[in-house]
């Protein structure tokens, strides 16, 4: 404390452009997966989200956050063209996934849906076994010539998931009767199973105690070695936790994005520093 | 900072937090005076309520490190709270070790009462205690005023209190070279300026975290420095 004043050796400064491990771990150098271009999302008159820019790298988590109504969620949505579910919604812009445009009237949108998997704010598992809420997508995407074939994928799913210890000896009980975290875990199990190369996440933990949230924190930062994951949170601690990028979203655009321990220590925009801060006004 | 959070119990924390230091920063400064005073002035009873002034710095020094903890505990700050918060605790600490450094010049002034001191040397003292209390003062109002260039300017004023220092470590050592009945005095002196000059290091430190507090980045010019005293021997000095 009380040696000559130098920066290198202080350590304070570190916090700054904070050390790579310190607000979540590995290298965020990806190559970019998802590229959103303009895009502008219309619930009939009213524009949800407005001309938003984005570069969605691989194999690194990226963390939406921003208040209620901001448009993480719609922007979450056009990247699996779930908005196509809604009759009043238009999208316009590009989205492309490894250089293809998904909103291309080419593109079948179920397709694009096993490519893009989603885990929902609420554990929704099918009202079947465990073993057949994984083995339903596989299934319909004939992703397995038999049975031996699809047991495999079922149990590396459920592995990946980090639920197969749990549900070995009962694979074959309702998934509807294990717990909210468990049931979260088995909903990713099931959007592993046909093996996407993005995995939406919206809101996954929100509905689990804190020792199930620590459990899918876990999962994510495993999971992202393989994948591109996208989260919408509400708690900034957690995307602080899981994610490598962070954007912050307010009023339908897209305010800032950058690495998240930038954007937690030292954000550039004075709105990200008065919603992370707690200072909305 | 632009606008107040949403929990006003977390706004008053800070407020608190930024009380707290500047209640410690007006006790070193005291502190200092006092203690500086007290060499210069062959004082051993202000010396002595000096050196008692330095518990309730110590005591400021703990309130502020448990109530950062729980704070980061609680409320997860986040961007300019946690540099506030982390800005604080370390600054605290500097206070804590600039009261350390001015009861050390107060127990100096006592050791060496009853001496008799050339009126010239204490002249250099005095000069180099004035200078470290004023970098002490600018840097405690740039951080209550959230001001990063001031701090900055105090940051590199540095060097001139190290040039003070090295002409008072030259002067001194002159002085013990004359007459070996002077090491008694002068070493205690030596120490007093050097302790002096420390608590300058320290007003840097604080100056960087201002820096860090306000623009979020760490201060990258190079500092000058002026302190060439490791490098003297007494041969050259007399040259």
């Amino acid at each position: 404390m009380n040696e000559r004043p130098n920066l290198n050796q202080a350590g304070f400064g570190n916090l700054a452009p904070a050390p790579k491990g310190l607000l979540a771990r590995g290298d965020t150098s990806g190559r970019i997966r998802v590229v959103g271009r303009s895009v502008s999302v219309f619930y009939g008159e009213k524009q949800a989200l407005i001309d938003v820019n984005i570069d969605i790298l691989d194999k690194s988590v990226t963390a939406f956050i921003g208040p209620s109504g901001c448009g993480k969620s719609t922007f979450l949505r056009c990247l699996n063209r779930m908005n196509d579910f809604i009759d009043a919604a238009r999208v316009t812009g590009s989205v492309e996934i490894d250089g293809v445009n998904i909103y291309d009237p080419e593109i079948d949108p179920v397709q694009l849906r096993a490519r893009v998997g989603m885990v929902f704010q609420k554990p929704n598992p099918f009202p079947k076994s465990i073993y057949d809420n994984v083995a339903y997508g596989p299934r319909i995407h004939g992703l397995a010539r038999t049975k031996s074939d699809m047991d495999e994928i079922v149990i590396t799913s459920l592995e990946k998931a980090g639920l197969y210890k749990e549900v070995k000896d009962r694979i074959l009980e309702a998934g509807t009767g294990l717990s909210g975290g468990q049931q979260q875990r088995l909903c990713i199990a099931r959007a592993i199973a046909v093996n996407p190369e993005v995995i939406l996440m919206d809101e996954p933990c929100s509905a689990l105690d804190p020792i199930a949230t620590a459990r899918i924190e876990e999962l994510i930062d495993e999971l992202r070695q393989n994948f591109c994951i996208v989260i919408v949170t509400h708690s900034m601690q957690q995307a602080a936790r899981v994610s490598q990028r962070t954007a912050f979203f307010h009023l339908g655009t897209l305010v800032e994005e950058g690495e998240t321990s930038e954007i937690f220590t030292n954000p550039r925009q004075s709105r990200t520093q008065d919603y992370i801060t707690g200072r909305f006004g | 900072m632009p606008t107040e959070h949403i929990v006003s119990a977390f706004e008053d924390e800070l407020k608190a937090l930024d009380t707290k230091i500047a209640q410690m920063g007006g006790l070193a400064e005291q502190l200092l005076g006092r203690a500086i005073d007290s060499l210069e002035n062959r004082d051993p009873g202000l010396a002595e309520a000096t050196i008692r002034q330095d518990e309730q710095i110590d005591r400021l020094e703990r309130e502020v490190e448990e109530l950062a903890i729980s704070m980061i505990a609680r409320r997860q700050p986040m961007a300019v709270d946690l540099r506030q918060i982390m800005t604080a605790v370390r600054v605290a600490g500097d206070l804590e070790r600039v009261g350390d450094l001015g009861k050390n010049i107060a127990k100096r002034a006592m050791a060496i009462a009853a001496e008799n001191r050339p009126k010239n040397l204490m002249i250099g003292i005095r000069h180099i205690g004035n200078k470290s209390l004023e970098q002490l003062t600018d840097v405690l109002n740039a951080y209550s005023q959230r001001d990063s260039e001031k701090a900055l300017q105090v940051w590199r004023r540095d060097e001139e209190l190290d040039a003070i220092y090295n002409s008072v470590f030259r002067e001194l050592l002159t002085y013990m070279m004359e007459d070996p009945r002077n090491i008694g005095l002068c070493t205690h002196l030596l120490f007093g300026a050097k302790n002096l000059e420390r608590i300058g290091d320290h007003a840097t430190n604080i100056a960087e975290m201002i820096h860090f507090l306000v623009k979020g980045t760490p201060v990258t010019e190079r500092r000058p420095k002026g302190d060439t005293t490791s490098f003297v021997m007494p041969e050259s000095s007399t040259a």
